[in-house]
């Protein structure tokens, strides 16, 4: 399984949590941390369990995901 | 956590065609998922220099704010008209009326459904979730029997305010469309499913085959009084009974 990372643009996540239920891997959860609009901001709680699917980036109505994946050497 | 960016491709980043101003969605509407797969198909097809955007009457009325493309603000359910205007000054360009149930379904209705049927090589994004969004959840001629809104505090009573109507199905009766389908964005397979039926109607228009309905079913959280994940589950249980998704006609 490649290893994946997510990186989350606090200050466009509205907090709205569909894509901690669309990751398949529970990577993501709320931090707690409010943004300057006051939304409850999204983090990576546990990031090394990533895989780079993408599945919350799509389901971000934000497009506040940005997702990478490691490259595969042979 | 691997941090070395070196070792790691970007396999998702936000869509070119689409600018750095924040949408003005409440949080959890599915209007962001859609802008994003517009966005996306727009540079996979690489028309953005000659795309035009109708943005209605309605929660998606900045549109024009969030495309790196031209767009046109229009009076209320008249984008499909507008649309044909434009189409037909210049047929060189790619032209989107984007617009909501209120708008498509209700006011627009004579404008929506004569678009079609004269078979205008243009596409349409009906986003369907029921309500009216921008002016405070009133019943839209799509809500659902039972639905409460704020026009119908006690749900919708099919004797007094009849039953919600299926726009797409009407058109579908019609000759002249080339693609009509019905999608759903409440998990990951259906955005995948939407995106492949945005790309096909953009690319009927492209290759000048005709008229495209895609009828998208959309959450509103915050006139449905539901979270955003409570939402989208409401649109797989109840919404899909009564709206079934898939194509309905694909003369493409």
């Amino acid at each position: 399984m490649p290893r994946g990372m997510v990186t989350i643009d606090k200050e466009r996540c509205k907090g709205c949590g569909l894509c901690i239920a669309a990751c398949p891997h529970q990577v993501l959860a709320y931090s707690g941390q409010l943004n300057r609009s006051g939304y409850n901001v999204v983090y990576a709680e546990n990031p090394e369990a990533c895989v780079g699917c993408a599945f919350c980036a799509l389901t971000c109505p934000d497009v506040a995901i940005e997702v990478y994946r490691e490259k595969i050497t042979t | 956590m691997p941090t070395d960016l070196d070792n790691m491709v970007k396999v998702f980043s936000r869509p070119k065609s689409l600018t750095d101003v924040r949408s003005t969605y409440c949080p959890g509407c599915q209007h962001g998922i859609l802008t994003r797969i517009i966005g996306q198909t727009i540079d996979e097809l690489e028309i953005a220099e000659r795309t035009v955007i109708i943005a209605p009457v309605g929660c998606s009325v900045f549109a024009y704010l969030w495309y790196r493309c031209d767009a046109v603000q229009v009076a209320h359910g008249r984008a499909s008209a507008v649309a044909t205007g434009i189409k037909r000054a210049d047929p060189k360009l790619i032209v989107l009326s984007y617009q909501g149930d209120g708008d498509f379904a209700s006011i627009g209705t004579a404008e929506s459904i004569h678009a079609a049927n004269r078979g205008e090589n243009i596409t349409v994004i009906f986003v369907n979730n029921q309500v009216y969004g921008m002016t405070g959840g009133e019943m839209a001629p799509t809500s659902l029997v039972g639905q409460k809104t704020t026009t119908t505090p006690g749900g919708r009573d099919a004797a007094l305010f009849g039953y919600p109507i299926r726009f797409s199905e009407m058109i579908a009766q019609l000759d002249a469309p080339v693609y009509v389908t019905r999608q759903a964005l409440y998990d990951t397979k259906r955005i995948i499913d939407t995106t492949k039926a945005i790309k096909k109607a953009f690319t009927n228009q492209v290759e000048g085959k005709g008229y495209s309905l895609v009828e998208v079913l959309s959450t509103c959280p915050t006139n449905w009084h539901m979270k955003p994940v409570e939402a989208s589950k409401h649109i797989a249980d109840v919404v899909t009974k009564v709206y079934p998704l898939g194509d309905l006609v694909d003369r493409g």
